[in-house]
């Protein structure tokens, strides 16, 4: 029961990070390996806040949030689009973009080290007990599960019930008729790439109130999001929250009935299964 | 064999030959050290391409396969003869390349590239797992006769073998076949090639080579431990030796690899805190600026001259 | 007309998600047989053509070469099966030669050449489809309609038994024309059983033994290429209802 709960607290706050690539990766068309380093860097500036300014690392998304929605829209502007524009086609710019988004995650790594060293950070925030069904959960896990809920949901409202959320849509299913009724494409991967971003630096603040993290951990976070987007099917909103959730109670129940240094083989194993069962994704629909 | 190809393979068994002869030089300490590891670079980057040059496919793996080698040797020196640990340690390659990919390469690229991202990853948990559960101990020593001289000798030897089987592999049945993949894998199944087979076979090889690699390389730790021989950095180096010289020729990675390994150990001494960094950095500036390589750039070069001087 | 079937379609059905693209289509070709497949654009004939090459399995239903069931299988096994085909949209391999593109044919079908005997043998198609000039040259270099014929070329290399010709005639002048129907006319007489696709009447009128109407995915008719296409049905499927 204990592992149930904690699983799925774990699991609403990966679906967050999960929602940044499928943005980026399912609208945008951008396998962004560097993912993961902008969900550190939104959990070093909620760790500054915390540690210098004395004030709640969710003030830190005041500046982190739009911080990285235009660090995002620049690295697309001017790195990424130059690739989409020089690719013949899509496995072109998939290849392209997989080693650019790599390189950019190696110089954002060796950026943070230059400025937060190379040891571990971590702080204590509401690092206090907190009743569920009469056991007790850390409350920051609770508090980083309804903060990503909250987010999540403006998320899907802002998709399912805007205009620019459908256009959102619409590219995901095809850019080149997108094209055709009057939406600007380049414009809109660019809003969705550079929302992705601020979305998962958001995902960083959540996760760093109650994980330990350091300069080099993102690419953990960036392979547990495209578990997460390759499981649920991508671009598929609902079933990304649904295979975080299932990532987020098998990482639990490996942690803590097996040993917590093999929540990677855990995810890897649920990766493995559903590449040989289900690789169009858990309600994905069999091409042929 | 046409009479270029002749005199090709003479100029290389050539080259072969007096490279052997370098730990003789008077004061080759450094000398050698330098060429082990360009000796090793080359032989893993080249049959990175092998792979990845045709079928585009990216595989980060090379770590986890160089791990996988080392500590075969490692878990093996003392109870088995170390000839025998090298043909376990590529057999172990084998393996774990066939299972990786009989699960991914059916799939689109990406897929793959994912998967090989957090492979040596994935393996250093576990063995740390296995070491510290079942063996109580953090790492391995390894104790034996075997100098960096014949380390050396046993990396030419590889690398001589892996452009042997590039060679032979291009002109066979199998690279053509690649060939056709990597341009439209739509074609190639209408043409009835079977993509799959083709690509595991290519990455299987790629495989073998670099678990042997890494078990050539053991005794020169003296001390393993997961960090050390799963290092992700490995992976990436390779990757960028080879992209850099131009994967889609079989001598492209060792154009890649000779300034890159000698500027590395520069960057390693004056700036250890920034590899990270810079290794992302020279990632980018090839990715954006020379992305078929520096034999690319050649090749193309090349062909603006002969169109010139032709229509001149 | 005792030649036997060689290709038999039967009730094929295929989905893309909520569109039926193809509709309980049945049909059969025969040996020596050019068998014309017409209909308005988007009416499912590059998608029966994908189904019968294996680019797609069928919804429902099957598809026998020989009395041997190929639509489960993989589209590599069809091909070493013996049948052949050309892309609506040309798929030549840019970074091989021209030569090499219709080798690619010859060696892993069912001739399975290798080295010279390949060559010579892809050789003699560029020949065939008139494209012997340009041998050794860059994909780079070629016209669309030069694309075209190599594409053909490539897939007589692989000497199919069943030929599907995807728009192939598209876009040829009056002369080209000429010389490609009897190209393809020359094929049949080896005992090659094609299945056009095309939108040229005059192309459909000289070449085709007999014509499958599609509309819609559905049949709509089928039988000598004069009767079918002054059939109102087929009429009012290419022009609109107030023509009829
Ligand atoms: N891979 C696919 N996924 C989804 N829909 C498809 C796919 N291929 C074809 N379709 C749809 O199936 C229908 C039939 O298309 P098809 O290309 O077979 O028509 P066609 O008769 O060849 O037309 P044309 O004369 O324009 O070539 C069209 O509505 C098309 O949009
Ligand atoms: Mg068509």
């Amino acid at each position: 029961m204990d592992i149930l709960i904690t699983g799925i607290l774990l699991g609403a706050t990966y679906s967050l990070i999960a929602m940044g690539l499928t943005l980026q990766y399912g609208v945008a068309r951008i396998m962004n390996l560097a993912n993961g380093e902008m969900l550190v860097a939104g959990a070093f500036g909620a760790f500054w806040v915390f540690t210098a300014q004395q004030a709640s690392p969710f003030a830190a998304a005041l500046v982190v949030v739009p911080g990285a929605f235009a660090l995002n829209w620049l690295i697309y502007r001017y790195l990424l689009r130059p690739l989409v524009r020089r690719a013949k086609n899509r496995g072109m710019l998939e290849v392209d973009s997989i080693l650019a988004t790599f390189g950019m995650s190696f110089v954002l790594v060796g950026i943070m080290l230059m400025v937060f060293g190379g040891g571990y950070f971590t702080y204590s925030y509401l690092a206090e007990p907190f009743e569920i069904l009469g056991s007790p959960f850390a409350l920051n896990r609770v508090v980083a599960c309804l903060v990503a809920v909250a987010i999540s949901g403006l998320l899907y409202w802002g998709l399912n019930g805007t205009r620019t959320g459908m256009a959102l849509r619409a590219l995901a299913v095809d850019p080149a008729a997108a094209g055709l009724v009057a939406i600007d494409v380049p414009r809109m991967s660019a809003f969705s790439f550079a929302l992705g971003g601020a979305v998962t630096a958001a995902g960083g603040i959540v996760l760093s109130t109650f994980l330990t993290m350091d300069a080099s951990i993102g690419v953990v976070f960036t392979m547990k999001a495209l578990i997460i987007v390759i499981m649920g099917g991508v671009g598929d909103v609902r079933g990304a929250i649904v295979a975080a959730v299932i990532l987020g109670l098998a990482e639990t129940a490996v942690a803590s009935l097996i040993d917590p240094g093999l929540t990677l083989a855990a995810a890897y194993l649920l990766f493995v299964l559903v590449l040989l069962l289900r690789p169009e994704g858990l309600f994905g629909r069999r091409q042929s | 064999m046409s009479r270029a190809e002749i005199r090709s393979l003479t100029l290389a068994a050539a080259a072969f030959a007096l490279l052997a002869f370098l730990p003789f030089l008077k004061d080759s300490g450094y000398l050698l050290s330098v060429s082990v590891s360009i000796a090793m670079y080359t032989v893993l980057a080249t049959s990175w391409a092998l792979f990845s040059g045709p079928t585009h496919y990216i595989s980060l793996a090379t770590a986890a396969f160089y791990g996988l080698g080392a500590y075969v040797v490692a878990a093996g020196i003392g109870a088995i003869s170390y000839p025998l640990l090298l043909a376990l340690a590529g057999t172990a390659g084998a393996v774990l390349a066939l299972a990786v990919g009989v699960t991914t390469l059916r799939l689109t690229g990406v897929y793959f590239v994912i998967f090989t991202l957090g492979l040596a990853e994935l393996i250093r948990q576990v063995v740390t797992w296995v070491q510290n559960n079942l063996t109580g101990s953090r790492g391995m020593y390894v104790f034996t006769e075997i100098t960096e001289r014949i380390i050396y000798w046993e990396l030419l030897g590889l690398a001589a073998l892996v452009y042997l089987v590039g060679w032979l592999v291009a002109r066979s049945r199998l690279g053509f076949a690649l060939h056709i993949i990597g341009n439209d894998e739509l074609v190639a199944a209408h043409v009835g090639i079977n993509s799959a087979a083709a690509k595991l076979i290519l990455f299987v090889i790629s495989g073998v080579f670099a678990a042997v690699v890494g078990a050539v390389m053991a005794p020169r730790y003296t001390y393993i431990e997961p960090s050390i021989v799963y290092s992700p950095e490995l992976s990436f180096q390779v990757v960028i030796m080879a992209l850099l010289g131009g994967a889609h020729r079989l001598w492209g990675p060792l154009v890649g690899v000779i300034p890159f390994a000698l500027l590395w150990e520069l960057i390693a001494a004056r700036f250890p805190t920034q590899t990270v960094l810079l290794l992302g950095v020279a990632f980018l500036l090839i990715v954006y600026l020379i992305p078929h390589g520096v034999v690319g750039r050649i090749e193309f070069a090349l062909e603006r001259l002969r169109w010139g001087t032709r229509r001149g | 007309m005792a030649e036997r079937t060689v290709l038999d379609v039967q009730s094929v059905v295929k989905r893309f998600g909520g569109l039926l693209a193809v509709d309980q289509l049945s049909f059969a070709v025969r040996q020596n047989e050019v068998l014309g497949l017409i209909g308005p654009n988007g009416s499912g004939k590059t998608t029966v053509l994908n189904l019968i090459s294996g680019v797609f399995k069928p919804t429902t239903g099957d598809i026998y070469l020989d009395d041997r069931l190929i639509s489960d299988r993989p589209a590599r096994h069809i091909a070493r099966a013996g049948v052949g085909r050309t892309f609506q949209l040309v798929r030549i391999l840019p970074s091989l030669t021209v030569l090499e593109n219709v080798m690619a044919g010859a060696v892993f079908g069912h001739k399975r050449l290798w080295g010279r005997e390949a060559r010579k043998y892809a050789e003699r198609q560029l020949e065939r489809v008139g494209m012997a000039h340009a041998m050794g040259m860059a994909t780079a270099a070629l016209t669309y309609i030069d694309e075209k014929r190599v594409e053909l070329a490539r897939a007589l290399a692989s000497d199919p038994r069943v030929l599907l010709l995807d728009e192939w005639l598209a876009g040829l002048n009056p002369t080209e024309l000429q010389t490609g129907i009897a190209l393809i006319r020359s094929l049949r007489e080896e005992g090659r059983s094609i299945v056009l696709v095309e939108h040229v009447m005059d192309a459909i009128r000289s070449l085709c033994d007999r014509c499958v109407v599609m509309s819609g995915g559905v049949k709509i008719a089928e039988g000598a290429p004069a009767e079918t296409l002054a059939d109102r049905e087929v009429i009012r499927a290419y022009l609109g209802d107030e023509d009829a």
